[in-house]
């Protein structure tokens, strides 16, 4: 069996193994991926004009005021969207707090649109608690308090709201999705809120 | 359902058997140490690994020394991964200066086995992660560590499924091969240069690959939030870096599925678009599906090859099709609510809680579906949120021994198991000694079959069944009650024994209990598998094969493949029904009637 002698095999190639697949090839990668992809390696991130970081193109965020289109509840964090904590709510179907928390969200947003059901991504947290979608019925549903409250019409919020919603992609891959934060920082760029 | 969900479904499984054919070739190549196109390149390399490690390339082991030199490897990069994640204080690439794993501390709060419980976890391809990586992981373990263990791991798969194909291909053999040269040449041949192809595809999409230390943005709309009775302004959000999509392709190729970020193939920097969902799921099957037809090949039996790989897709369409209606017709209470939860052209409708807008429900089903089909364990949803029926179909799946395509290798050799099975039943039925491929099928080999069947779902019952009456670091870990509290308990031992890696991820499993009880499931489902599944792999490799006659039960035809579904189903059916019926088909129950917990 020689035992001794595949254990200082087994030695050895963890050793040339770990040097090939655990640092060879990860740096081989970081490398052409820098210099042919450097800002999708870096996290697609988006500055204003003087340079402050305001997010990632991939990553989502909160939005509360009413002028912002919201983005869906999210588990990552104290004030959700915590990209340094992702996680998902990880709540059962028939848990009780997933319940309550729906019920109490739905409320709140069906005082904008009275008896209107509410699309289910705009009540529910997402996996990574970063999602940074909503689905275009979503989306629609907050055409009217994001109008009102910047003094827009329906229909100019619309035309930059189609902007930034994606079909599949190929026209068949995925879910149709709209970009929240691209989105808000795009009516910030037309029509500044008044703070 | 819609038509389009349908339509991404069977595109995604007409890229499997696609796939198969070509993957199945070049792999019968390699392992028959035959020259592919990749050899002007790579044969130095494979070279150059043998005169470093003094490896006889030509030597041929008994199935014995096979195991061995697997036990040892195994061994000593498991206690490497362990010294490194202990030390990773001091080494370099780890720009958030995060301390070691277990230290006072860290992120779990002191030591909680969780070093151990990872190292276990990463050596036995499950890849469980009861550690949240972005806060206890540096960017040196990620990659030496755990990326390292994601090629490792998959490559002692590979080879052990490779070595079991010998077993039946060779006659009157003592030998099935040289678990370094084995091992060398999955690495080098197999995973390598795929990873390194689809880790620049996915960087392409937006998988982020970089050593930057993690990034601070300021929020466009900064947040009023009360934390503990406190009121708190949050206007930063912190955004995690690191080397993504180098790890992301092996551990989807190598059906690793541990996550570089908490949420895995959730997080949008693991898994941007519906592209890269696409071609991750594509990943988790291909290898598998390969391995089928490098069954058919190096046996000299395609159709067996094809007949085992059509066992494979009918249950796949089945689990995919249960957990898609589930998870499309949603949550009834929330229906109530006043929430829409209908398909339609602007919206996935559905359970999405716990799913990303991008996967919709048809996606989310699917990956689940196949991650668990294969022993891979990376989630793009959280199945801890699916509905009861939805959350069983990856349960079952792990049940069934991950042999629907299955881990790499560990799928294949799972299923000839299965396969030994159905022959022996065959043979009762009519009353014959049963044969595979020419062999005898024997006392010797339905004994170790059974045992390798049979320790899967002893290692699993025991430890959820000590948790789930243990209120003090059992039950108390768990973040739903009810039915779905038992579910969450099965579904940790079912992943650990099953070493798939994905988790009802409610429960807070980096405790000393669960590190050290998982940890030792994943050890047992493992190598006490592998060993009698080597030992029948050696046995059949001795043996004489004798012509098949009028009585032989042919292995090639629908009758073959549909008696090896019903064996596999019969035998996860009659193990796990009992405690299936006091979790998600019990919840299943209690949620149509309104009930909450």
């Amino acid at each position: 069996m020689r035992v001794t002698k595949n254990l200082i095999t087994a030695i050895l190639i963890t050793l040339v193994t770990t040097v090939l697949f655990g640092l060879i090839y990860p740096l081989a990668v970081t490398g052409l991926a820098q210099v042919i992809f450097p800002d999708k390696a870096n996290g697609q991130l988006i500055r204003r004009a003087d340079g402050t970081l305001v997010g990632s193109a991939l990553i989502g965020q909160p939005f509360s005021s009413p002028g912002y289109f919201r983005s869906r509840p999210s588990a990552a964090g104290a004030a959700g969207y915590d990209a340094g904590a992702s996680s998902g709510s990880n709540y059962g179907p028939t848990n009780r707090k997933l319940m309550e928390r729906v019920k109490a969200e739905v409320e709140r947003l069906q005082v904008e649109n009275p008896g209107v059901p509410v699309p289910v991504d705009l009540v529910t947290t997402s996996a990574s608690g970063l999602d940074p979608h909503i689905s275009p019925a979503a989306a629609e549903f907050q055409v009217p308090r994001v109008a009102r409250e910047r003094g827009m019409s329906e229909d100019d919020v619309r035309r930059i709201l189609a902007a930034h919603t994606e079909g599949r992609q190929f026209g068949f891959l995925g879910e149709p999705v709209v970009h929240v934060l691209e989105l808000n920082l795009d009516l910030d760029a037309r029509r500044p809120m008044r703070r | 359902m819609t038509l389009n969900g349908w339509l991404q479904i069977l595109l995604f499984l007409a890229a499997v058997l696609a796939a198969t054919k070509p993957l199945g070739l070049f792999m019968t190549r390699v392992f028959n140490g035959e020259r592919t196109f990749l050899h002007p390149a790579l044969r130095p390399v494979e070279r150059l690994v043998y005169r470093l490690t003094g490896v006889d390339e030509e030597r041929e082991m008994r199935w014995t020394e096979y195991a061995a030199s697997m036990l040892l490897f195994s061994l000593v990069s498991m206690l490497l991964l362990y010294v490194i994640q202990r030390l990773q204080g001091v080494l370099p690439l780890n720009p958030q200066g995060l301390p070691g794993v277990d230290a006072a501390g860290s992120a779990a709060g002191g030591f909680v086995g969780s070093a151990f419980n990872t190292a276990a976890s990463f050596t036995t391809n499950t890849n469980w992660q009861s550690y949240v990586p972005e806060t206890t992981m540096s960017y040196l373990t990620q990659m030496a560590g755990l990326a390292y263990h994601n090629f490792a791991s998959a490559a002692v798969g590979i080879a052990l499924a490779v070595a079991f194909i010998r077993g039946v291909a060779r006659s009157e053999s003592g030998t099935i091969g040289n678990f370094w040269v084995d091992f060398v040449r999955a690495n080098l041949y197999v995973l390598l240069p795929l990873c390194f192809v689809f880790a620049l595809v996915l960087v392409s999409q937006g998988v982020v690959q970089n050593f930057r230390p993690y990034d601070k943005a300021q929020l466009v709309d900064p947040q009023t939030v009360e934390v503990e009775k406190e009121t708190r302004v949050v206007a930063e959000q912190t955004i995690a870096q690191g080397p993504v999509a180098s790890q992301e392709a092996v551990k989807m190729l190598g059906t690793n599925g541990g996550g570089f970020f908490n949420t895995n193939s959730a997080h949008p920097f693991e898994n941007p678009t519906p592209l890269t969902n696409f071609l991750e799921m594509l990943a988790i099957f291909a290898i598998s599906a390969g391995l089928t037809y490098t069954l058919g090949r190096m046996t000299g039996s395609q159709r067996h090859g094809w007949a085992v790989l059509a066992a494979m897709v009918v249950l796949f369409l089945a689990g995919v099709a249960t957990a898609y209606w589930a998870e499309a017709r949603g949550n009834p209470i929330l229906a109530g609510a006043g929430v829409d939860q209908s398909a339609s052209a602007v919206q996935s409708g559905g359970n999405m809680e716990g799913k990303e807008v991008r996967f919709g429900v048809a996606n989310s089903a699917l990956f689940t579906t196949a991650t668990t089909d294969a022993s891979c364990g990376a989630v793009n949803s959280m199945h801890d949120s699916f509905t009861p029926l939805g959350g069983l179909v990856p349960l079952v799946n792990i049940m069934l021994g991950e042999v629907i395509f299955g881990g790499v290798g560990s799928g294949l050799y799972g299923m000839l198991v299965m396969v030994i099975l159905s022959v022996f039943i065959a043979g009762l039925m009519v009353g014959r000694t049963p044969e595979y491929l020419g062999k005898k099928i024997e006392a010797y080999d339905v004994k170790m079959a059974m045992l390798y069947v049979l320790i899967f779902p002893l290692v699993i019952l025991l430890f959820a069944a000590v948790s789930s009456v243990s209120p003090s670091f059992g039950t108390s870990q768990l973040n739903n009650t009810g039915p779905h509290g038992l579910s969450e308990i099965l579904y940790a031992f079912t992943s650990g024994t099953g070493n798939n890696g994905s988790a009802f991820a409610g429960i807070s499993a980096n405790t000393y209990w669960y590190n050290t009880g998982i940890g030792v499931a994943m050890l047992f489902g493992r190598f006490m598998m592998i060993i009698p599944m080597l030992a029948v792999a050696g046995n059949l490799a001795r043996k004489k094969v004798v012509p098949p006659s009028l009585g032989t039960f042919p292995v090639t035809s629908p009758l073959f493949t549909t008696l090896l579904v019903s064996v596999i189903v019969i035998v996860g059916a009659l193990t796990f029904f009992p405690v299936l019926s006091l979790g998600p088909i019990v919840e299943h129950l209690l949620m149509n009637a309104g009930q909450t917990f």
